[in-house]
């Protein structure tokens, strides 16, 4: 199909324009971290800022975590809009304590009179053999922890309204974006992230789900990539007669559950596929949002397709055994259905 | 440079008011904690960390400080905070856990915050830095008047973060100044056994920066230093750090026995309060007359003493208000 006026971009090309457009309406934003000048970042989504708006606006930091990040919740105390890079998601672990004791708690502890309006990206996801500490999500660290807003595009349409949401707002915005979504050079990509995406700006309200596909039979709730392992199943499920519904979540924090318990009152059988590590996390919290609301609307007991409890080993074949797929997402289903 | 007479007068009331501040509340914590100790139980529930003995510091630095200037503080903040000009009522209220509280008592001591004066404070050692550090970097880029000034402990510089921060503000040459206040305990183990070296004012050399080591705790010694510090962070030059010799007069915390402290250690201590020094030399150098000096001291404790009632006086918070401020 064509369509007039097509302009797809990748989810990276997509949050750089979300930026470049930002700043050059807003003085006050400004971005921080590792490799994001020069190099236009790790994963492409600063690319071409630093030669519009130089090294004071797009600032390459020592590799210093704790120090940039606690400097960006200073920063936007103090009336700046910083949108700072960690540049996986893995190295949380150095600077923890700037992100969710600080930049989380600060408007809370002030009662509301102070402002923290910082985005903090960062990239997620593995299936790709860089090893345990370059390829988790922790959806569920981040969306666990109270005072942060938690955002994770599926595309690059998303991506855009999203980063530009996450910029205009007075809280601070974890700002996810799935390396297989990317569209680098050098990684292979899902098709399916790169879509048309508007030239002009526009915002995305954060906390609001999308019905990616409508169905009837099944709702299938995802996020980031797995939206697009659920697509995919859904196709495969269409084949066998049986009509999906697909939820991206496209934000974390708040939570729409709303539209999942609407849509699973629809299908009656609910499944949730995500990538990040099954206990305690994403896909608990979406069942319980519907059990604990009205526990009869599900016909069957919900499933999760999630990873497995263990940390993500390097050799192919036993990441892709761990890592959620299409087909496990079809088989949760038929296990469904022969319960 | 030293303080003009005006800024003494200045440094003398905040000291006093500071030390009046604690005293009261030191007085109060234990209300409702007797005869059995509980830290839960009381007007001022929670962990208290007072103050007393480290005036010097606060006051030789915040009096080269505007409203506009940002600074962050420690878990043991009241001399700070009362210095950097926080309203007094508010933060009484806070720390009573009222509604009328600087954050509605979502906070208490160790998360005391004033907008109006751009004064935070935390509970994580070393955690201020970077804030401070960023209010630096805000005002470098926004090209607007003020410094980033981070108020720590020894203990912290052997934070990872406090060396992060302390880097990147060197090579940024953000204005910001990092004030070490070395009581020389953290909790109850001594700078001697925690730290390589005794005098952390040598660590700016590590960034290329001035390093400053204030002794005996001196009002005057510590103005001067920061005097010079914070005017070179105006001036564009850079940051810089100071380490302050100041003494720990009461314990890590309300309740803390103390039975790591050497016998005598305290007694010693308390012989050379800074307040009483600071009223002699004062008196000495005819800055302040005897009736000055008592109206300073009685104006101090009618504050306290007003803010305290107002604390007091001040309805609790409803308790489902908990649920909101979460976001802006």
């Amino acid at each position: 199909m064509n369509v007039p006026n097509e302009r797809k971009l990748t989810i990276a090309r997509a949050m750089a324009e979300a930026v470049q457009q930002e700043m050059q309406i807003d003085p006050s934003v400004f971005v921080m971290g590792e490799d994001i000048g020069a190099l236009g970042g790790v994963y492409g989504n600063t690319r071409g800022l630093l030669e519009e708006f130089g090294s004071e606006r797009i600032r390459d930091t020592p590799i210093s975590e704790t120090a940039f990040i606690g400097a960006a919740v200073g920063a936007a105390q103090d009336g700046m809009r910083p949108v700072v890079e960690l540049m996986f998601v893995d190295f949380f672990g150095v600077c923890f304590d700037a992100i969710y004791n600080l930049m989380a708690k600060n408007i809370y502890f002030s009662g509301g009179n102070v402002k923290v309006p910082m985005v903090l990206m960062t990239s997620t996801g593995g299936g790709y053999s860089d090893g345990g500490q370059h390829s988790q999500c922790l959806y569920g660290t981040f969306a666990h922890l109270p005072g942060m807003k938690v955002v994770c595009p599926s595309n690059a349409y998303d991506a855009k309204g999203l980063m530009t949401a996450a910029m205009r707002d007075d809280s601070p915005v974890v700002y996810m974006y799935h390396k297989s979504l990317q569209g680098m050079g050098w990684l292979a990509t899902e098709p399916g992230a790169t879509v048309h995406t508007p030239e002009e700006s526009y915002t995305l309200e954060i906390g609001k789900a999308k019905v990616a596909r409508e169905g009837s039979d099944v709702t299938i709730v995802s996020v980031g990539l797995g939206v697009h392992h659920a697509l995919k199943a859904a196709e495969q499920l269409e084949a066998d007669g049986v009509n999906a519904e697909v939820i991206d979540l496209v934000s974390l924090v708040p939570l729409d559950r709303d539209t999942i318990r609407a849509s699973v009152a629809k299908t009656g059988r609910l499944i949730v596929v995500d990538e990040d590590y099954m206990s305690y996390g994403v896909s608990g919290e979406v069942i319980a949002s519907v059990t604990e609301h009205d526990i009869s609307v599900l016909k069957a007991a919900p499933k999760r397709v999630a990873y497995p409890d263990v940390p993500i080993p390097y050799a192919r074949v036993m990441e892709q055994f761990c890592l959620p797929n299409p087909d496990k997402i079809v088989a949760a289903f038929k296990d469904m259905k022969a319960a | 440079m030293a303080p003009t007479r005006d800024e003494q007068h200045w440094m003398y009331r905040n000291m006093v008011t500071s030390r009046k501040f604690e005293e009261t509340i030191a007085g109060i914590y234990f209300e409702g904690k007797t005869p059995v100790f509980s830290m839960a139980d009381g007007p001022i529930p929670g962990e208290m960390h007072l103050s007393d003995g480290q005036e010097p510091v606060a006051v030789g630095v915040c009096a080269h400080l505007n409203p506009e200037d940002v600074v962050t503080a420690t878990h043991r903040p009241h001399h700070q905070a009362i210095a950097k000009g926080v309203d007094l009522d508010k933060m009484a209220a806070e720390i009573f856990g009222k509604a009328t509280g600087l954050s509605g008592g979502r906070g208490g001591h160790m998360h005391l915050f004033d907008a109006d004066v751009n004064f935070a404070c935390s509970g994580i050692i070393a955690q201020g830095m970077g804030p401070a550090v960023g209010a630096a970097l805000s005002r470098k880029m926004q090209k607007k008047p003020g410094v980033g000034v981070a108020f720590v402990g020894e203990g912290a510089v052997n934070q990872g973060g406090w060396h992060e921060a302390m880097n990147l503000a060197a090579t940024w040459k953000l204005p910001f100044v990092c004030v070490i206040e070395d009581n020389d305990w953290g909790i109850s183990v001594s700078k001697g056994d925690s730290t390589a070296i005794s005098n952390n004012a040598d660590r700016a050399a590590a960034y290329g920066i001035p390093g400053v080591r204030v002794k005996d705790n001196d009002p005057y010694a510590i103005y001067e230093a920061a005097g010079e510090a914070i005017a070179r962070a105006r001036a564009g030059e850079g940051p810089s750090l100071i380490e302050v010799e100041t003494y720990r007069l009461a314990g890590h915390f309300m309740g803390d026995a103390e039975g790591y402290r050497p016998e005598g250690e305290k007694d010693a201590l308390f012989e050379k309060d800074p307040i009483p020094k600071m009223r002699a030399k004062m008196l000495a150098d005819g800055i302040a007359s005897e009736a000055e000096l008592e109206a300073i001291e009685a104006e101090s404790a009618a504050r306290v003493e007003a803010a305290i009632k107002f604390a007091r006086d001040s309805a609790d918070p409803a308790p489902e208000d908990a649920l909101t401020s979460v976001f802006a």
